[in-house]
């Protein structure tokens, strides 16, 4: 109730005009570009930061604010740390991931022979931690697994979303659109609804953006830390009041698999800040 | 040992005024916060921060819960001398961090 | 003497209780504890803040106040204040001729709208301060407990 109440005040405050001081200054001294993609010039997708106050942009754009760097330097240490039974690390088998891992995070999901299904970036890391390093797997969302995808997906940074063609992937996508499209929870509403719908537009203050998966793993404000596209997901998920799914269902794959395809395209920008 | 960024140019020109910005890994737990019990969460913060530079003190901080969670702070520091910079941060439950980066001061 | 004991044991539970939110007195009262209670001139010390902020979890902030910053002239002491969140204090800061430039940022937490104070000393005992006022937003969907 206490939240209800505070949500309608912040819609009420928002709504009032703001007096406060300038806006934040520009040029950080480590910065990089959103990056190139292949967008067509009419193309009417926009990634969520273009919904983001500059001062959230910033956080983003510049190395040496952006928060998510903390994991990021705790994959890069897991990058080279040797483990498991084979005492190997993720370098013995593909060197500096910089120039390895390019492009490796815009193309998942994907289908994989060895899991015989599609999968997602942190099952792959994990497939490899069991099959190659002979090492533990790491928990769902936890601090090394999500550093893991930070600091790979950092090397597919500028790269443009490329979901993989082939036909399993396809069939996932397909079954994550009808997913996106259909109403669930007591709130009865469909992602679409939303984000297709309704983006741009303020929910309770706050902006809705299009949806679009292009950053992930995020540091969301909100979160205070970093988290993957299916702790997102579920939170909308719970926002509508439906029952949420465990991390790694089925249903959360093709959803991935079909907002990979759905940002096909667009500037991969990991790891991302979010509000 | 809590993840911590220091970001710093290596060298300078002696009397360069130079931005270093440090970013520590730590939840800053509030104190308020009800916990899943509903209960609030016991507080657990960064209190302190400090940077000194040859031997002397340049600038310290006393953190409140109204920092935000993984503190990020900037500052300047002006160069005089090829020398190293140290920074500590102490917390809540015995929480003691230190890092240490050299400067090369050209004149 | 066990009753006094227990209620010795209850003072800290009572600091616990604290109120949902601090009030403009407290953040009053706080900086003029701080300054105690000296004149706050009005110039030469600046907040840079965003107008609407997307999340009050992490609010980017920047002080900057004029000086030389020289031995003889510089800034000792920088401040923050809030109005609403259960603490008026948000952090303090301790300069030094070495720091070359009297500029600070970082990241703080905003429980809600309200206005801001940033406090500064400078070595010659006197004080200034700068107040904004900032709107924050919060997320719309709520996580639950236990994601």
């Amino acid at each position: 109730m206490k939240r209800l109440a505070t949500l309608l005040a912040a819609s009420c405050v928002a709504a009032t005009v703001a007096q406060a001081a300038a806006q934040m200054p520009t040029a950080p001294i480590f910065a990089w570009p959103f990056g190139t993609n292949t967008l067509q010039p009419d193309d009417a997708r926009k990634p969520g930061s273009d919904y983001m106050s500059p001062a959230t942009q910033a956080m983003q754009r510049d190395d040496t604010q952006n928060p998510a760097m903390l994991w990021v330097a705790n994959g890069e240490a897991q990058w080279s740390a040797a483990t498991g039974a084979a005492n190997k690390s993720c370098a013995s088998c593909h060197g500096e991931a910089k120039a390895s891992m390019r492009g490796a995070a815009a193309k998942f999901p994907r289908f994989s022979q060895a899991a015989g299904r599609v999968i997602t970036l942190s099952e792959q890391i994990n497939q490899c931690r069991k099959d190659k390093l002979k090492a533990a797997t790491l928990k769902p969302e936890s601090e090394d697994l999500l550093a893991m995808e930070a600091y790979v997906g950092m090397q597919s940074r500028a790269y443009p979303m490329s979901p993989s063609p082939d036909e399993q992937t396809r069939q996932s996508a397909a079954r994550g659109q009808k997913l996106f499209t259909t109403r669930i929870g007591q709130l009865n509403l469909s992602c679409a609804q939303c984000h297709d719908d309704n983006a741009g537009k303020k929910l309770a203050g706050a902006l809705i953006p299009q949806g679009h998966a292009n950053a992930y793993p995020i540091y969301r404000l909100e979160w205070q830390g970093v988290g993957s596209l299916q702790r997102r997901l579920r939170n909308c998920m719970s926002g509508v009041r439906a029952e949420v799914p465990p991390y790694g269902a089925p249903d959360l794959v093709d959803l991935e698999a079909y907002l990979a395809l759905r940002a096909k395209g667009m500037s991969l920008e990991t790891p991302g800040v979010r509000p | 040992m809590a993840r911590a960024l220091i970001h710093m140019p290596a060298s300078a020109k002696a009397g360069d005024i130079i931005e270093i910005r440090a970013l520590i890994a730590h939840p800053m737990e509030t104190g308020f916060r009800p916990g899943s019990d509903g209960k609030p969460a016991p507080r657990d913060i960064i209190r302190r921060f400090t940077c000194e530079y040859a031997g002397k003190q340049v600038i310290t901080a006393e953190l409140h819960p109204a920092m935000s969670a993984n503190p990020y702070l900037a500052f300047f520091v002006r160069a005089t001398a090829t020398g190293k910079l140290t920074f500590t941060w102490q917390g809540d439950n015995g929480f003691a961090q230190a890092e240490e980066r050299e400067l090369k001061v050209t004149s | 003497m066990t009753t006094r004991r227990q209620l010795i044991a209850a003072i800290p539970l009572l600091a616990l209780v604290r109120p949902a939110a601090a009030t403009p007195a407290e953040m009053a009262s706080a900086i003029a504890a701080y300054t105690g209670n000296a004149p706050l001139a009005p110039g030469g010390i600046s907040i840079d803040i965003a107008q609407l902020i997307d999340n009050g979890n992490a609010v980017p902030i920047t002080i900057r106040v004029e000086s030389p910053m020289t031995e003889q002239d510089h800034v000792t002491d920088i401040a923050i204040f809030n109005e609403k969140n259960p603490l008026p204090d948000v952090v303090r800061f301790k300069l030094t001729a070495h720091s070359g430039k009297a500029e600070v940022a970082t990241r703080i937490r905003l429980a809600t709208s309200q206005k801001l104070t940033a406090i500064a000393r400078t070595s010659d005992g006197k004080w200034r301060q700068r107040t904004v006022d900032v709107i924050v937003t919060l997320a719309a969907c709520v996580e639950g407990e236990e994601m």
